[in-house]
């Protein structure tokens, strides 16, 4: 059963979105995704690196000054 | 990615930026600035607090211009890069009672992270230990990290709070080059011997901070998230930057002792410039420093640069800073350099109100930490 899961980091400063994103992806299984909500540039990289590296594929839009990161466990 | 992407992408990584602080902090140091003291965040601000009578300490009055360059380098690369915004509500007072005690452990140490760095590229072998004890106040902070410790969320602001530290920046500036001379009414203090009247000229301080706080935002350049990321998420993007910053000033440094009549370079614990060689209290001051740094979410040199994008959380920790320079100065909490009186060598470091102080300061930070995670954390 797929599992979709929303982080809400916005307005957190570093390291934290970082933090949640790796706690995040620990907890995804295969084929789960979460949306992390960022509202800083810094931030969106750090998330986006970190969720390279465990291998999620990654999607982002941006609306409004915030960004929606959907990572998707493979 | 396009072209000028991919090259802005190169140009704006944290190896470029330390590169331009390890080769641009000893040519400050040749233009006038205090020996292994082309840059230090700390002192700077401790000058600053001087020049504004803060405290009275007569050799260390001089208002900066590196720090303002920081602040306006920032500001204005997160204004072309669309980046600029408004923010604050994160803890303030927190933040503001973590830089007085960040300000304290850096005064007993005599430096902050970035001079550090500086100085193990000058030889002067207490950096190593001061560096081991900032590492170590990092760990203990990552601990916190681990249990859920924050400070809370900002929330976006009116733009009055963002533009306020860059504001009173640049009227304290102007007020630097209109009313020069001391005595006159507005004119901030200014020391006439000591390392407050070791300076570069105002304009090509000015420049340097500028060009560096441009590229230190882009990089997103910090010296404790150099250390913290590695540790707690693997990620050695910002430790490679603050490598670059210290082969690079070894190599300027040496470079420099050759074309000129001056030494930058000595490898020594004893009477270095600036620096006392009282071993337990350089690492004390910096374990005290790393976890203030830490808890507050980055090296002082990175609380500037945010200030500059914004962040009006990051500016009260600044202010914060300020402060704890004026009480450490006012009670004799920061640490004496060593001394070479008649050709022997007195010891410096703090005295015993200094001593106190690191210790109470390391008290407050662990309260802090503990009470903003875990189960203690509300809201």
């Amino acid at each position: 059963m797929m599992m979709m899961m929303e982080v809400d980091a916005r307005g957190f400063s570093c390291p934290q979105p970082a933090l949640m994103t790796s706690r995040a992806i620990e907890t995804l299984k295969s084929d789960d995704e979460v949306v992390i909500l960022l509202d800083s540039e810094t931030a969106v990289e750090n998330c986006t690196r970190i969720a390279e590296k465990s291998g999620c594929y990654i999607s982002a839009c941006k609306e409004g000054g915030i960004t929606r990161l959907r990572l998707k466990k493979p | 990615m396009s072209k000028g992407k991919k090259l802005t992408k190169a140009l704006f990584n944290p190896i470029v930026t330390g590169t331009i602080i390890g080769v641009l902090a000893p040519l400050l140091v040749h233009f006038g600035n205090p020996p292994n003291m082309g840059i230090c965040v700390a002192c700077f601000e401790r000058d600053m607090a001087g020049a504004m009578g803060l405290h009275r300490a007569s050799v260390v009055q001089y208002f900066r211009p590196e720090i303002i360059g920081f602040v306006l380098g920032a500001f204005i690369a997160a204004i072309v890069w669309k980046e600029w915004k408004s923010r604050t509500g994160s803890a303030p007072l927190v933040r503001f009672s973590l830089g007085v005690f960040a300000m304290i452990g850096a005064l007993v140490f005599l430096g902050c992270p970035w001079r550090a760095l500086l100085r193990l590229a000058g030889g002067d072998l207490n950096a190593v230990i001061g560096l081991l004890g900032l590492a170590a106040g990092v760990v203990l902070g990552i601990g916190f990290l681990r249990r859920g410790f924050n400070l809370g969320r900002a929330r976006p602001s009116m733009p009055a709070t963002g533009l306020m530290l860059p504001v009173l920046l640049t009227a304290g500036l102007l007020l630097t080059v209109l009313v020069p001379k001391i005595g006159e009414g507005l004119a901030f203090f200014s020391s006439q011997q000591g390392p407050g009247s070791q300076h570069a000229p105002l304009l090509i301080s000015l420049f340097i901070g500028i060009l560096v706080g441009v590229f230190a935002q882009r990089s997103r350049f910090c010296t404790i998230g150099a250390i913290r990321d590695t540790l707690i998420i693997r990620d050695r993007r910002l430790l490679t930057g603050i490598i670059a910053l210290v082969i690079t000033a070894f190599a300027t440094n040496l470079l420099l002792s050759v074309l000129t009549d001056a030494t930058y370079f000595r490898l020594s614990f004893a009477a270095q410039p600036v620096a006392h060689s009282s071993y337990l209290w350089n690492f004390a001051g910096m374990v005290l420093a790393g976890l203030a740094f830490v808890l507050s979410g980055g090296c002082p040199g990175r609380q500037l640069f945010l200030s500059g994008e914004g962040d009006g959380d990051a500016a009260v920790f600044v202010l914060g800073m300020i402060a704890g320079a004026a009480l450490a100065h006012n009670f004799g909490l920061a640490a004496i350099p060593d001394r070479i009186v008649e050709g022997s060598l007195i010891t410096g470091g703090p005295a015993l109100p200094g001593m106190v102080a690191v210790g109470l300061g390391i008290v407050f930070c662990l309260g802090v930490g503990f009470s903003c995670s875990g189960k203690y954390r509300r809201g």
